[in-house]
Order: structure tokens, then C-alpha cells, then sequence
């Protein structure tokens, strides 16, 4: 069936790969496209860049950073059973030219995100190097896939504790002094790496794309939820992206409809977890003296 | 009173009925339906009103031409299952057009009786039927005619797209209804409001459809997750008719719009009704409640939309360019909004909205006059010069209408569209490609439920036509 987990595993602290049963999305995924899925009945709809598919199995790839309620109840699901919806492939595929030389940077879920970037990169010829961002060097992972089709792979960790100190940006600036010339950059990650990342290949002059991750409700155009300033212009990212020019984006504005829910993205996952730890019976209040109702 | 012949003079006597509804104080904090319907006594009564006049005018003022008469003959005889059945011969939604049609504007504005008594209450028996058919497990299915081995794709499971699943199916067609979403009903499930359209109505409408042998398949982008092409040529499908609706919001293009808490109508509404965000955290989707909620536009999805934010808590205004009279909603909608207490600012048009940390806490507008008379016929707004005031709110939900979503058109490179995006037909909804037909909002621009339905008539007879060799039905170019 439609929706059925295959695998759903963690593969580096907190971050989780699923691969889902979806012949019908696998047949027509193309790089930089999403899909849209439910956990459950109860659940919002919540966009997933596609990390890889295989139209001949029928199944679809997604990596996903265990960060609230539909992302802990897709977690808690096991293989053989399925999320309540599944629908895609979304929103426009990346265009994949013949630049030269061509730069990925991925963070977090965007580790899984750029990998079939990178494929087809190369495939249509380029030169692919790919930058791989983490707060630590254990929270590396998809890095074999990557350099399976990457001419050159740079890890970058906050900490230091691998490869480059520091993050995309700074591994690109390191990509300049040594002189690589880079014709295209892809960007796919958190909105502060594609924001900072943006702004350096800026400053080199360097054509930018990134996959923004704004919040979607249907993600076929009906809501304008995804709505996203691109060069001064209301755009949506699930029909007129989610791939826009990096330079041309109003990153406060990303910012600020990311933020859109935080309080009750919160709220929502006390609840969820209060009622799942038995605790939302009433004890009363040890501080305050308020007896149990 | 059931056998008693009146005479046309004690039949007008009978005072109109009017369903008993919820009040408004109650209500505007609930989501249950307004109107609780009539009573089998109201409607028996309501029934005796017809004076069974010979030329059936209100026939003529549905776009879906339902036996009227025939059906309130019946309700007058207590036989309410039956009068449900002769609805359906015409009209495969009879619950939902109870409830959700303009009748005031089609067969009743039609009803004989109209100017001086009031038209019989034709809504009101359609939907007392057909609540009274369902609740007392009444439906029966109706002979299908045999099968002709055509298999037919519908592209929506909105109401055009539900009609022509209806009347093909009963033709002996294979009808498969395919949807974007995760569940059916277009507007009936992500627009409309439950207190207005209780979604277990819906589902039971669906679910008759399903008894009938229709089949759904959710999760399907026609365009993105498979194409027409596809449909035609891998699944071997002899027409398609294309229900997609209008979907693709409008916003005013003013400073501000990108703010977080300004919503467009489909977001808000979808949030609501489709993702149950009023019931939130219970269900994932948020929908925080409004403190102050302003609401553009003057239709009646502004009129859902500002009764769905009251619900929710707010303090709701109505803003609306032209005047009272030139309010586009349904007289009803108007009138239970300003009961439940929604502000109106008329003759007054938003010029930009004001935020803090990202967030709308305020709206500038302009007062505006009428001048003359526009191409729709209304009276033209214009800003006066320097009447510039300020609305204080915190959510802002613009309502004034939707384009053409062009997902699936843009996959089509021989489907004639118009300057808009809307799908050109002929005036038998047939598109430019053949055994392709097109009916609805996406043909017309947002409509009403029932003229989405009487273009999915159109269509089916028209498909069925085609399927069978036979000449194309004679229609009247509206």
C-alpha cells in the first residue's frame, strides 16, 4: 500500500531516515521536489524534500530532525505500517544544467536533501563538490552516498571537531582562497545556513539556489501559507518553488513565517507528550497549594 | 392533514415556514449547524403552501432543473423518503443543496408565490428530506443502467466533479473520482464551514456515491502526480472531466500582506475545516485564535471566514469596498453574521498593513463612494481623496475571491485556456481536447456550489453522448 514504511531509523542522533512504500511518487520524483504527508488521522500536512526514490522498488526516501509533534509521531511509526497521507511528487524540480562547476551545501535534514542534487549534477557533467554542515562531526551522515557521486566532499562541524571549524559559508570562502572557480550553488538546510550561505556566494558572485522550507498546508497552490518575497515579489514556495534565487529572497521574512507557530508548536507538544506520559491527570500544584479538581 | 385538498386560497393562508435555529449568543461560541431543520409537521405544512401552478417556474430557476412540485407533493403526503428519491433523480446532493444553495436567487425567487406571500421554502423541504432519508437509514441505491465498459476519470471531488460521478455511474459507466487532498468534497470539505455544512453530511454524500460504485482515489495531483496523458493512455480511461475549482487565492498586493496572522480565506478556512484546527491541539494543525480579526471582502466565504474567527473568540469586522446593498454573500449569511455580532466597515478599502515583530497589529484603509455602474453591474467604489483611518487587529483574512490554479492546466499544452487561466468550453463544457471535458469554477471563475453542479450536468449528459455514439444533447448557450 501507499504510505507503508519500509524503514524508518535513526542515523545520527535524533535524525531520522524513512523510506516509504510510493510507486506512483517514485515513477516522477525529479531532484528538489517534496512531498507533503500525515502521520495520523489528527495531524497536519508537513512538505519533506525527497532525499532519493527507486522507481523500480516503488519507494521514496525522506530524512526528517525529530523537532515536534508530527515529527515524534512519525518516529514512534514501524515498518509495515503507514502514515495517513502520502502525496507528491510537489512543487518544481531543480533545473539541472551544465554549469561547471557546481556547489552543494547541506545541513541537517539537507544532508539527505543534496544527494540527489549531486547525482544529477554529475550526471549532466559538472564538477560537484559538496559541502556537508553539522554542530559536531557524529551528526555527519548520507557522507558515503554523497561521495559516491560528488567529485569532492568538504565537512564542515561547528565544533571543529572535523574537517573545516565553522560552516558552509566559512568552507566556501576556503573554496575561494584556494582558487576554485564555482559556477552554480545549490543550498538546502536550515534558513540559517541557506541565508548565511547565500550571502557569501553574493559577496563572490556566484548564481545561487536555494530550497526553501516554508510552512504548507495543501502545497499545491491553494493557500498561500508558503508564501516567500523573492526579489521583491509575493511568491509560493509549493507551486513557484520551493527552488528560488538565493540572493533575490527576503530572508526576515523566512524567518519570521517560520516562526509563525513556535507557541503553539510548543503548546502542542507538551500536550502530546503529557498525555502520552499519563500526566495530564490533574495532582494539583505543588508549588502553588491549588488542590486536584 | 395529509389526504385534505386545500384550495389555492387556504394554501396561501399558511404562514411561511422559517427553521427553528440556534441563538446567537449560543452559537457564535460553537461550531454545530445554525438551523436545526423543520420538524415532519412544519414540513407537511410548509408542503401545502405549493399551489401546484401549471407552468413549475421554480423548475426553471434550478441550474440542475430538480422535479420541485413533484417533490413537495409527496412531503405533503408524509412520504419524505420518497420526495428524496425524486430529488435524486436530478440531484445527487440533495443535503448539501438544502443547505448550502441560493435559493432566495433560483427556485424560490422563482416560487409563483414569491412577491406576496413569500416562495414556498423549497431549501428548507430539500434538506428536511434529505436529513430524513439518511437518519432513518432510508437510502436505498437505485438501479444503475448496465454496463458499457467506458471508464471515465473526474479530476475533483468538489460539487461539479460529484455530479458527474452521480449521473455517469447511473448511465453504466466506470466513474473514478481522483483527489488532491486527503479526503473528498472539495469546497464542501475544505470551505465550507461545519456549522453551516456539517461534514458527516458530506461523508454520508460521499459514501452514497462510493455505495453507487464510484470510486476514490485521495492523494492523487493530476499534473504533478500522474497527467491526463497518463490517464488516457497507461489507465485506459475514455473521458475525463476536469472539476479542479478556481484555487489560487487572491491578495491585495499592499504593503504588509507577507505579515504573520494575515491568512488568505482557503488557508484559514482549510486550517478550520479540513485540518479541524479549531479543535487544535486535539488535531496538529494550528489556527490560533484572533483577539480583533479583520476580514476583506464581502462574499460568503468573508461571511464563513469572519463566523469562523467569532467562533474562535474574536472581535470580527467586515471590511468591504462598496456599500450594503452591493454585499455579494447571501442575504442569510449577512444576517446571521450581524446577529452573532460582526462589525461591518463599509464603503472602505485596506491600503496597508501595519506589523510588529514580524506580526499584523494593524490595517490603514480608505473610505470610498460609489460612482457609476461597472462592468458587473454595481455601482463602482472610489477612494475618497485623504480618508485615511486605522483598524487595530491582529489577524487579518483577506477574502476577495480566487484566480485559476494552473497545476494542472499548465501539463496540458492543447487545453485551450482564456486570458485568466480559466478553461474555455463549449456550451456543452467540452474543452478543446477531445473526450476532454471541464466544468465549475475552473470554467467559470468562482461560482456557487449548485452552478458547479448544473455544469457537471451539462457535462455528463454531454460525456455520455460521446461515449455511446450518440448525438450531442441540444443546450442552451447560458
Amino acid at each position: 500500500m501507499k504510505g507503508t514504511i519500509v524503514t524508518n531509523e535513526q542515523v545520527v542522533p535524533n535524525l531520522r531516515r524513512l523510506v516509504l512504500e510510493a510507486p506512483a511518487i517514485a515513477r516522477r520524483a525529479k531532484p528538489g521536489q517534496f512531498v507533503i504527508l500525515i502521520p495520523d488521522a489528527e495531524g497536519e500536512r508537513i512538505p519533506f524534500t525527497l532525499s532519493d526514490w527507486d522507481a523500480s522498488e516503488g519507494t521514496i526516501t525522506i530524512f526528517y530532525l525529530e523537532a515536534g509533534v508530527s515529527t515524534m509521531k512519525l518516529t514512534r511509526l514501524k515498518p509495515s505500517e503507514a502514515v495517513h497521507t502520502l502525496v507528491g511528487p510537489l512543487g518544481k524540480p531543480t533545473e539541472i544544467e551544465k554549469f561547471g562547476t557546481v556547489l552543494l551545501g547541506g545541513g541537517c535534514y539537507g544532508l539527505g536533501g543534496i544527494y540527489p542534487l549531486a547525482r544529477a549534477f554529475k550526471e549532466k557533467g559538472n564538477k560537484v563538490i559538496a559541502i556537508l554542515e553539522a554542530r559536531t562531526s557524529y551528526l555527519i551522515y548520507n557522507e558515503d552516498r554523497i561521495r559516491g557521486v560528488a567529485d569532492e566532499v568538504i565537512i564542515a562541524t561547528a565544533d571543529g571537531s572535523r574537517g573545516v571549524r565553522g560552516h558552509v559559508w566559512e568552507a566556501i570562502k576556503i573554496l575561494e582562497d584556494r582558487g576554485e572557480k564555482i559556477d552554480h550553488a545549490h543550498f538546502v538546510g536550515c534558513t540559517y545556513m541557506m541565508m548565511t550561505s547565500s550571502r557569501a556566494t553574493q559577496l563572490a558572485g556566484i548564481p545561487t539556489i536555494v530550497s526553501l522550507n516554508a510552512l504548507m498546508v495543501d502545497g499545491t497552490g491553494m493557500c498561500g501559507c508558503c508564501r516567500v518575497i523573492v526579489g521583491g515579489e509575493t511568491k509560493f514556495s509549493c507551486v513557484d518553488g520551493p527552488d528560488f534565487d538565493g540572493h533575490l529572497v527576503d530572508w526576515e521574512n523566512v524567518f519570521a513565517r517560520a516562526g509563525a507557530y513556535v507557541g503553539e508548536e510548543n503548546l502542542a507538544y507538551q500536550f502530546h507528550q503529557s498525555r502520552d506520559d499519563g500526566a495530564i491527570k490533574d495532582d494539583g500544584c505543588k508549588n502553588c497549594g491549588k488542590e486536584a479538581v | 392533514m395529509g389526504g385534505k385538498t386545500l384550495t389555492a386560497k387556504e394554501r396561501m393562508a399558511i404562514p411561511r415556514a422559517k427553521m427553528p435555529e440556534q441563538n446567537p449568543a449560543a452559537r457564535a461560541a460553537n461550531f454545530e449547524e445554525v438551523p436545526f431543520g423543520l420538524t415532519p409537521e412544519q414540513a407537511m405544512l410548509e408542503a401545502q403552501r405549493c399551489i401546484k401552478c401549471r407552468n413549475k417556474p421554480c423548475i426553471d430557476g434550478c441550474p440542475v432543473g430538480v422535479h420541485i412540485p413533484e417533490f413537495i407533493a409527496l412531503v405533503a403526503e408524509g412520504k419524505f423518503a420518497e420526495a428524496a428519491r425524486e430529488i435524486k433523480e436530478t440531484n445527487v446532493l440533495p443535503a448539501v443543496c438544502g443547505r448550502v444553495c441560493p435559493q432566495e436567487i433560483q427556485c424560490e425567487e422563482a416560487c409563483t408565490l414569491w412577491k406576496r406571500f413569500g416562495g414556498v421554502s423549497i431549501g428548507a423541504l430539500e434538506r428536511f428530506v434529505a436529513d430524513y432519508e439518511r437518519n432513518n437509514n432510508l437510502v436505498k441505491i437505485p438501479k444503475k443502467a448496465s454496463s458499457t465498459g467506458k471508464k471515465v476519470a473526474v479530476i475533483g471531488s468538489g460539487p461539479s466533479g460529484l455530479t458527474v460521478a452521480g449521473d455517469l455511474i447511473l448511465k453504466g459507466h466506470e466513474v473514478t473520482v481522483y483527489e488532491a487532498l486527503h479526503e473528498p468534497g472539495g469546497v464542501l470539505t475544505y470551505g465550507i464551514p461545519e456549522f453551516r455544512l456539517p461534514k458527516k453530511i458530506v461523508k454520508a454524500e460521499i459514501s452514497y456515491m462510493e455505495r453507487l460504485g464510484v470510486k476514490f482515489v485521495m492523494n492523487v495531483v493530476v499534473g504533478l502526480t500522474t497527467t491526463v496523458d497518463e490517464l488516457f493512455d497507461e489507465l485506459g480511461y475514455n473521458a475525463v472531466y476536469i472539476g479542479v475549482g478556481a484555487g489560487l487565492p487572491r491578495f491585495m498586493r499592499i504593503e504588509g500582506e507577507d505579515l504573520n496572522g494575515v491568512f488568505s480565506a482557503n488557508e484559514y478556512l482549510t486550517r478550520s475545516n479540513l485540518m479541524k484546527g479549531y479543535l487544535f491541539p486535539e488535531y496538529d494543525s494550528p489556527l490560533p485564535p484572533g483577539r480583533r480579526v479583520c476580514v476583506v471582502g464581502g462574499g460568503n466565504v468573508a461571511m464563513d471566514s469572519a463566523r469562523t474567527a467569532k467562533r474562535l473568540g474574536a472581535d470580527v469586522t467586515i471590511v468591504y469596498r462598496r456599500a450594503r446593498e452591493q454585499l455579494p454573500a447571501r442575504g442569510e449569511e449577512v444576517h446571521h453574521a450581524e446577529e452573532e455580532g460582526i462589525e461591518f466597515k463599509l464603503l472602505s478599502n485596506p491600503v496597508k498593513l501595519f506589523g510588529k515583530n514580524g506580526r499584523v497589529v494593524g490595517m490603514e484603509c480608505i473610505r470610498m463612494k460609489l460612482g457609476e455602474p461597472d462592468d458587473s453591474g454595481r455601482r463602482r467604489p472610489i477612494p475618497i481623496e485623504g480618508a485615511l483611518f486605522k483598524i487595530e487587529c491582529d489577524q487579518v483574512i483577506m477574502a476577495i475571491g480566487s484566480g485559476a490554479n494552473p497545476v494542472l492546466t499548465k501539463t496540458m499544452k492543447d487545453l485551450e485556456l482564456n486570458r485568466w487561466g480559466y478553461i474555455e468550453v463549449d456550451e456543452n463544457n467540452r474543452t478543446s481536447m477531445p473526450m476532454v471535458w471541464a466544468g465549475g469554477d475552473i470554467v467559470t471563475g468562482a461560482a456557487t456550489v449548485i452552478l458547479a453542479m448544473g455544469a457537471g450536468r451539462v457535462a455528463a449528459n454531454s460525456m455520455h453522448a460521446e461515449l455511446m455514439g450518440l448525438p450531442q444533447p441540444v443546450t442552451e448557450e447560458s
